[in-house]
């Protein structure tokens, strides 16, 4: 009995979230593309590209003018036959739809990668190592320092370091980037110690140590924007969090009965916690792949964010698509992961049995 | 009432006290300076500006500094005084003969940053032929430049390269030695000239009252010539121009209304649309509930910022059109499914219960039973996610994306950014935006923080 709950359990969920990717990857496509408004920009692009390259060219000088309006006609339909848009919008929308979703990425339409490539899959794996090196470095640290903070903080809430902690979260409504332009102020404006941003020196160093200790020069002011903006609400969050679970009776119950301190804080505390403390983790970690737009932008950070960015400024549909599509199926398969993981640990959570 | 409990904690009071005060200043705004005159003054470019010093700081920067850096000054023909006197005297039948003294005190430390020339003449057929010359307070008689006046021109004293030249070659027989590094024109007119004018360092501003002397001859009876002069300090106003030499006090002063209207409403109507369809969702549950949270899990995938973008580069919406953007992304934003959870706890509740029991209808129990419970549990909530928004704005802004025409904060945080403010050690300019936006968000935080233990009391002696 209790097998088929589970696989009907997992398979209904499944499904489920397949069909959310499919519409929300759907949704993006038709919003990149402005229902089509994105065609009329190609268009005009491949007609000015062909008709300049025909002009230009000298083999064609002798023609004259009606043979070459013809010639630039032939290329440029040929041109539009080539990036399939000679079908109508719907069509051409659900086939964008199964190559996303097939994960067969294609080309980029107007950017291009450093190595010179115009593979959006290139594109992206170019981008994709700079931005985990910073900002999952940053919420991984992020996590950890607010989750024994919080941890710290509750065991001896009320004291002056609670009390200070407390008053200072408030500076965490003010975001990461903005703290970074007043860092950017302090360390590169006015001391001159650090860069203004980019990832590292120009030239780059030859030696593998040295590159290495410019990008990790070229770090500190982002993860320092960072950690101060949103350390105190997160050790804020934790502290409360872990206050609320300490406050339960069957804690209580447990301290009367005379049970070690470290043993309520790890069976009795932290144990229920771990679920929603999981799943923070992974959401968060999923998210910060896709970087932060405006502190990369403040920073002049090569990474995911920035490319999220320019893509959507220049309406480069295919790259917008292949970023949306990757994390819509990392986002889906932490869930689906995550709901086993919750199923494993809380023994409340009944699969199958409460549902309905 | 409800406020003596909010009052007793002074973070709350020092949030309320400045947002009253952003408050106050958004009434004088909108009341003293219409806001069509405001985008017109903004968009108006260099022309509207020309009085006014480029990348000034604020004139308040003087009580902090022991060097007074000098403030602008304009001296005009049409509007004669003590310090202005022109002359006209015919000269013959078709001739006549101009001169014109406009003399001003100079006491500050530091050297102008430009001096420009605008002549207002009329005439037929020939031009006037005017002689620009600069009288030092030591008496020192400077014949600047020989040209002749259109219409309206302007005579950019301080970056010809021929004056240039000529005042350096002039400090150069003078001294018998050449100047270490080429002096600019404002330094070459305004430095005490001794051995002190040859180094860059030791340059010292010579003070008292500066004329300059403009002679000339108009070839026609009815011609006339005006002359300004505009001499563009190092401050202006409360809060200094900008690269296109425009008050950036506008900015800062229109941006507030924006910034409050923009964070309020868009974090009350998100919070009250996410409620309703929360509510909606829990009360009905079944196939509502199912397709509501599918929507919900379908906007969670959509990114919210590029999304918004390629819609306000499309459309080169303005700033109200980006606000209802924002509300309709963030609908079914996360905070549907915590709104959700809340409603499913609250119908279950013995009141509800009776309510169903005397046969109230479905819209009957949401409006009047469910909803007014969970209100006053949002405001914090809300309160807090307003500074967020008003951050929105500015990341808008700073992205590009944000309303061409209305100024903002983040308009002028950006416009620093891209003009490389940070670089050339323009702190001002981002400072006084970064901390307008800095303490509205921290107000509204404190105050958000406060009602949250107020109406969590749990939380109150955590």
């Amino acid at each position: 009995m209790k097998i088929p709950g589970w696989t009907l359990f997992l398979v209904r969920r499944g499904l489920i979230l397949s069909a959310t990717v499919v519409v929300a990857v759907y949704v993006t496509i038709y919003i990149a593309n402005m229902g089509g408004y994105v065609d009329e920009i190609v268009r005009g692009e491949v007609l000015l590209r062909v008709s300049e390259s025909v002009r230009a060219n000298p083999a064609y000088r002798g023609l004259n003018e009606t043979a070459i309006r013809n010639l630039i006609d032939q290329l440029y339909r040929n041109e539009l036959e080539r990036l399939g848009f000679n079908q109508p919008f719907i069509v051409r929308s659900v086939n964008y739809l199964w190559d996303a979703l097939s994960l067969n990425l294609g080309r980029a339409l107007f950017l291009s990668s450093d190595s010179g490539s115009r593979s959006v899959r290139i594109i992206i794996m170019e981008r994709l190592p700079n931005t985990v090196l910073l900002f999952t470095t940053t919420q991984l640290v992020l996590f950890f320092l607010g989750l024994f903070s919080g941890l710290y903080l509750s065991r001896r809430y009320g004291s002056r370091l609670d009390r200070v902690m407390s008053l200072l979260t408030p500076l965490s409504s003010l975001p990461g980037w903005f703290y970074g332009l007043f860092l950017i102020l302090i360390f590169a404006s006015v001391l001159r110690v650090l860069p203004y941003g980019g990832m590292v020196d120009i030239p780059p160093p030859t030696d593998r140590l040295g590159y290495a200790l410019s990008v990790l020069r070229h770090m500190i002011l982002p993860v320092l924007s960072w950690l101060t903006a949103y350390f105190f609400i997160s050790s804020y969050t934790r502290r409360t969090f872990f206050l609320i679970f300490s406050s339960e009776d069957y804690v209580e119950v447990a301290r009367a009965k005379g049970i070690p301190e470290h043993l309520i804080m790890r069976r009795y505390i932290l144990r229920p916690t771990l679920p929603p403390i999981i799943t923070d983790l992974s959401l968060t970690l999923i998210a910060s792949w896709t970087g932060a737009i405006i502190t990369e932008t403040v920073f002049n950070w090569p990474g995911v964010g920035s490319l999220f960015y320019v893509s959507s400024v220049i309406f480069d549909t295919p790259v917008l698509v292949g970023l949306v599509v990757i994390y819509a199926y990392l986002l889906a398969l932490t869930v689906f992961v995550l709901e086993i993981v919750y199923a494993l640990l809380d023994p409340r959570i009944k699969v199958g049995a409460t549902r309905g | 009432m409800r406020l003596k409990p909010v009052l007793r904690y002074k973070s709350a009071v020092i949030g309320i006290a400045f947002l009253l005060f952003l408050i106050g200043v958004s009434v004088y705004t909108v009341i003293t300076v219409p806001f069509e005159k405001a985008a017109q003054l903004w968009r108006a470019g260099e022309l509207t500006w020309l009085d006014s010093p480029r990348n000034a700081v604020p004139a308040w920067f003087n009580l902090f500094t022991s060097t007074k850096l000098p403030e602008t000054i304009i001296r005009d023909t049409r509007d004669i005084g003590p310090e202005v006197v022109k002359v006209v005297v015919p000269a013959g039948q078709n001739i006549k003969i101009l001169k014109a003294e406009l003399s001003f005190d100079y006491d500050y430390d530091d050297f102008p940053s430009e001096i420009n020339l605008f002549f207002t003449s009329t005439f037929n057929a020939s031009q006037p032929r005017l002689t620009v010359s600069w009288v030092k307070p030591d008496g020192a008689k400077i014949v600047i430049k020989e040209l002749s006046v259109g219409r309206e021109d302007r005579f950019f004293i301080s970056s010809d390269a021929e004056v240039v030249k000529k005042l350096n070659e002039r400090v150069e027989n003078l001294l018998k030695e050449k100047p270490v590094s080429e002096l600019s024109v404002t330094a070459a007119l305004f430095a005490v000239e001794d051995a002190s004018i040859l180094q860059p360092e030791t340059l010292k501003v010579l003070k008292g009252r500066y004329t300059l002397l403009v002679e000339g001859i108009m070839f026609e009876p009815t011609a006339d010539v005006d002359i300004k002069l505009v001499v563009y300090g190092k401050v202006y106003g409360w809060a200094g121009t900008d690269h296109l030499r425009r008050d950036i006090g506008i900015a800062l002063l229109w941006g507030t209304p924006i910034a409050l209207l923009f964070g309020v409403s868009a974090a009350v109507s998100i919070a009250l649309i996410q409620m309703t369809i929360g509510a909606v969702s829990a009360w009905f549950r079944g196939v509502v509930d199912t397709f509501m949270q599918r929507i919900v899990e379908v906007f969670l995938v959509l990114p919210f910022l590029p999304v918004l973008i390629m819609v306000s580069t499309l459309y080169k919406v303005n700033i109200w059109v980006i606000l209802l953007i924002v509300i309709a992304l963030s609908s079914f934003g996360p905070g549907v499914k915590n709104y959700r959870a809340l409603f499913l706890q609250l119908r279950e509740s013995p009141y509800i219960e009776a309510a169903r029991s005397y046969g109230a209808g479905n819209l009957r129990i949401l409006l009047l039973h469910l909803i007014p419970r969970v209100l006053p549990t949002m405001i914090p909530s809300v309160v807090l996610s307003a500074a967020d928004f008003v951050f929105l704005e500015a990341a808008l802004a700073i992205l590009g994306i944000g309303d061409p025409i209305t100024p903002t904060w983040g308009k002028v945080i950006e416009d620093a950014f891209y003009a490389g403010a940070l670089f050339k050690g323009q702190y001002y300019w981002v400072l006084l935006p970064s901390a307008l936006l800095a303490a509205t968000s921290v107000s509204f935080a404190l105050i958000g923080f406060t009602l949250d233990k107020i109406f969590n009391p749990r939380l109150r002696e955590m």
